[in-house]
């Protein structure tokens, strides 16, 4: 019997309830869980929910092939359960959180270090050690008169989010990176549970900062399923612009800063003020620079009259130019490519294995957008192209920003130029009791996931949110390995992850 | 020589140098589309880090302190025995260009020391580079010296300097030019500037010099920034006498042709670092290895 077929078939944005999840005894799921990720399958989320009885376990598998899901949960009552992460690297990091959650113990993880240091979300046992601050504790540690190990953070020099990262190295090449979160835990998540409430949207679009539209959008998505609605069409289109708008300013941001990173002026200088454009169109179509107060369960807080969406567009055409002639410099200039080719290098097996996503995963030849592949909203009415890179470097992350602008532009002009008549926001009614929703949007970083599961009152029991930087801050690490230590800001610059939105 | 030379020749030593950074500053954010810092704004910097807070680590000893002091000492009386275009070389004897190139490397020696001996993983690392790297400019920077010296026929760094002038520069332009290549990069190497070091960025780990000096602050950060100003405006002026030989000219005109030459390199510093990406770390060592072929090779077409 194949592990695939022990999961539950549905899709992203749809309610289920939760006695159609079908239970399986845990080393059974965990074991269908590997299975299925041969298979072709990945992990999405891996978490436990605090029951009366113990915690459940609950996998949510993306099958990008058939733009399904597949959910199975299994019910633990012991104080341990059996990892998976020799077999299915991808798991790693979501059974290091899952034990820390709940204070288990992986049986078999290779390296079950804490993920954000954090208390359990259940209270601890009695006598339970307290737990170690985050950056403490034992480190990987290569052995030997010639290896040095340098320890950066978490303060930084630049104005950064903080963490540790901690290299072994033999001269300046690296042998090993160790990379050390969880300074950023401000508790969104065990906040959320028993909402959806007034300030749910507003932890909701400050999960990451920069990716306010991806995780509000995200949410909205999920609280529309659980109630058995959808944003209209127009509402729909609106929040899809807002998400180009925030992968356009990003972008621009991302490579001004990797230009800025090999020293090259001339693209640092105008990217960094471009960037600032982009952001304006945003403020343009909701007066905040972020996006903060477009996105709202139902559809769109705000409308867009016609003055306004030429404004938009002629805006869009002048800024997108000037991001073309700075940008562009990039691929000319000899001494940048040398520097982002070969550097940083993931590969296709392991941007795979680690379960990368978002451009990090493009990149290195996974193609792989959930835009296409699982979409929602206004996606679902255009198609979207898919760019990606075979090289894994830095070059390559670099280079699938720009065509992901350009696609993104595309996107842009044609749903500006056909927005959908009607409404921009239906009410949201109560949410379904005793049921599990999963929504997948793809942020400018990568896949947004969020999941809920709801209890006898229609509130939230757990609401779990997996930032595209939760799968690829693995991915960072690897591209270290055997690289240059001068080039680490380089590499973690090509990635540009999010810190608070790891430390959810 | 008069007491009163010997003070304009100090003077301009001790003034100019953070004027030159000035001029990098402002040609850079020319090229990026920006007004840019004041010219004088490098004179404040040093005024504020002179006012500030000393904070000294307790695991450092006289080393740590004495480094920067050093570093301005070496760099000064480096500058001593270089001709300011038509000022004369105050201290000049056959042979001070080896005195020039080991005030240089001494200023060096005890920087590496004073970054070692905070026992910090990141000025370890610098320091083992900033080292890696010198041993590079060196023979450059030598072959650069002999170069000179068989044009002039004199082993005083002052008659070298001003020997290419007339008919003797004409005649050798192509040599000239790779010299001056290759003193080119000694100086951007030395002065950790692009394409070799980013003096702007705040990423240590990519850093060669100024990860060296993170643990300095006030009025010892101050001295490094000082010592590395004035670092510049020596080998500034070696480079400029190369390509200006009208600097050299006795009386106001050869002082203008100074001024304006030395300025001319510090825009030609910022044209280099605004048009072009540092260099991967591993490559730093086969650009300096270009200088010492560019300056040996002009040593033999000199030796023909």
């Amino acid at each position: 019997m194949s592990g695939a077929d022990r999961f539950l078939r549905t899709t992203a944005g749809v309610a289920v309830a939760r006695r159609e999840i079908p239970a399986l005894p845990v080393a059974e799921l965990a074991d269908a869980v590997v299975t299925a990720c041969d298979g072709g399958l990945r992990v999405a989320a891996w978490f436990g929910v605090p029951r009366p009885s113990g915690v459940e376990l609950v996998a949510v598998l993306a099958d990008d092939a058939r733009a399904g899901i597949a959910l199975a949960r299994a019910t633990l009552t012991g104080p341990a359960f059996p990892s998976r992460a020799a077999a299915c690297p991808q798991l790693h990091l979501f059974e290091r959180e899952l034990a820390e959650q709940f204070g288990l113990v992986a049986e078999g993880h290779p390296a079950p270090a804490p993920v954000r240091s954090q208390p359990p979300l259940v209270a601890p046992a009695a006598g339970a050690p307290a737990p170690a601050l985050p950056g403490t504790g034992e480190l990987y540690r290569v052995e030997g008169q010639e290896v040095h190990e340098v320890g950066v953070g978490p303060v930084h020099a630049g104005v950064i989010e903080p963490g540790h990262f901690r290299f072994q190295c033999h001269g300046e090449q690296v042998f090993h990176l160790e990379i050390r979160l969880g300074y950023q835990h401000r508790g969104v998540e065990r906040a959320l549970i028993g909402g959806p409430d007034r300030r749910t949207i507003h932890y909701l679009e400050t999960s990451a900062g920069d990716t306010t539209i991806g995780h509000a959008t995200a949410g909205c998505e999920l609280i529309e399923a659980l109630a058995g609605t959808a944003a209209p069409p127009r509402g729909a289109a609106l929040r899809a612009i807002a998400l180009e708008l925030e992968r356009l300013a990003n972008h621009t941001g991302d490579l001004g800063a990797l230009a800025g990173d090999v020293g090259y002026l001339p693209t640092a200088s105008f990217c960094g003020r471009i960037r600032g454009d982009f952001l304006n169109l945003s403020a343009e179509l909701c007066g905040s620079r972020f996006g903060r107060g477009l996105v709202r369960p139902g559809g769109s807080g705000f409308d867009l009259e016609p003055a306004r969406r030429e404004r938009l567009r002629a805006g869009l055409d002048r800024t997108f130019t000037d991001a073309r002639s700075a940008i562009e410099l990039l691929w000319e200039s000899s001494s940048v490519m040398e520097r982002f080719e070969t550097t940083g290098v993931v590969p296709r097996e392991d941007a795979l294995a680690l379960g990368l996503v978002g451009p990090a995963a493009r990149a290195s030849g996974v193609d792989r957008d959930l835009r296409r592949d699982h979409p929602g909203g206004a996606y679902r009415d255009q198609s979207m192209a898919v760019a990606t890179a075979a090289s894994g470097d830095v070059h390559a992350r670099a280079r699938v920003r720009w065509l992901e602008m350009e696609h993104s532009l595309a996107f842009l002009h044609a749903t500006l130029a056909a927005l959908p008549e009607g409404e921009v926001r239906v009410p949201v009614g109560r949410l379904a009791p005793e049921s599990l929703a999963v929504s997948l949007v793809e942020g400018w970083r990568g896949e947004i996931c969020h999941v809920a599961l709801t209890d006898r009152a229609g509130r939230f029991a757990r609401y779990k949110i997996v930032d595209p930087s939760f799968h690829n801050w693995s991915g960072l690490a690897r591209a270290l390995r055997g690289g240059q230590i001068s080039d680490f800001p380089l590499c973690n610059k090509s990635f540009n992850l999010s810190y608070c939105g790891h430390d959810l | 020589m008069a007491l009163s030379q010997i003070l304009v020749h100090l003077g301009v030593l001790l003034l100019l140098p953070p004027l030159l950074l000035g001029v990098i500053q402002r040609t850079k954010s020319r090229f990026a589309g920006r007004r840019g810092p004041s010219l004088v704004q490098p004179y404040r910097d040093l005024a504020k880090l002179a006012r500030k807070e000393l904070a000294l680590s307790a695991t450092t000893t006289g080393v740590f302190a004495l480094a920067p002091v050093l570093a301005v000492v070496t760099a000064v009386m480096a500058g001593l025995v270089v001709p300011l275009g038509p000022f004369d070389a105050p201290i000049s004897f056959a042979g001070d260009f080896v005195l020039f190139a080991y005030l240089l490397a001494l200023g060096r020696f005890f920087t590496a020391a004073a970054a070692l001996d905070t026992g910090s993983p990141f000025e370890g690392m610098g320091a083992a580079r900033e080292v890696g790297f010198a041993w590079l400019t060196e023979p450059a920077l030598f072959f650069a010296f002999f170069a000179l010296a068989r044009l002039s026929g004199s082993l005083q760094l002052e008659d070298m300097l001003r020997a290419p002038e007339g008919e003797l520069w004409r005649d050798s332009t192509v040599a000239l030019a790779l010299v001056a290549a290759g003193v080119l990069i000694v100086l951007l190497a030395e002065c950790a500037r692009i394409p070799v070091d980013d003096p702007a960025t705040h990423l240590e780990l990519t850093m060669i010099h100024e990860v060296m000096v993170l643990d300095h602050s006030g009025p010892l950060f101050g001295l490094v920034e000082y010592g590395a100003a004035v670092k510049l405006l020596v080998l500034d002026v070696l480079l400029m006498h190369i390509l200006v030989p009208a600097a050299t000219v006795r009386g106001w005109l050869g002082l203008g042709f100074f001024v304006l030459g030395v300025l001319a390199v510090a825009v030609l510093i910022g044209v280099v670092e605004s048009t072009m990406a540092r260099l991967r770390l591993l490559r730093v060592p086969a650009l300096l290895v270009a200088a010492v072929l560019s300056c040996g090779f002009a040593l033999l077409l000199l030796g023909r």
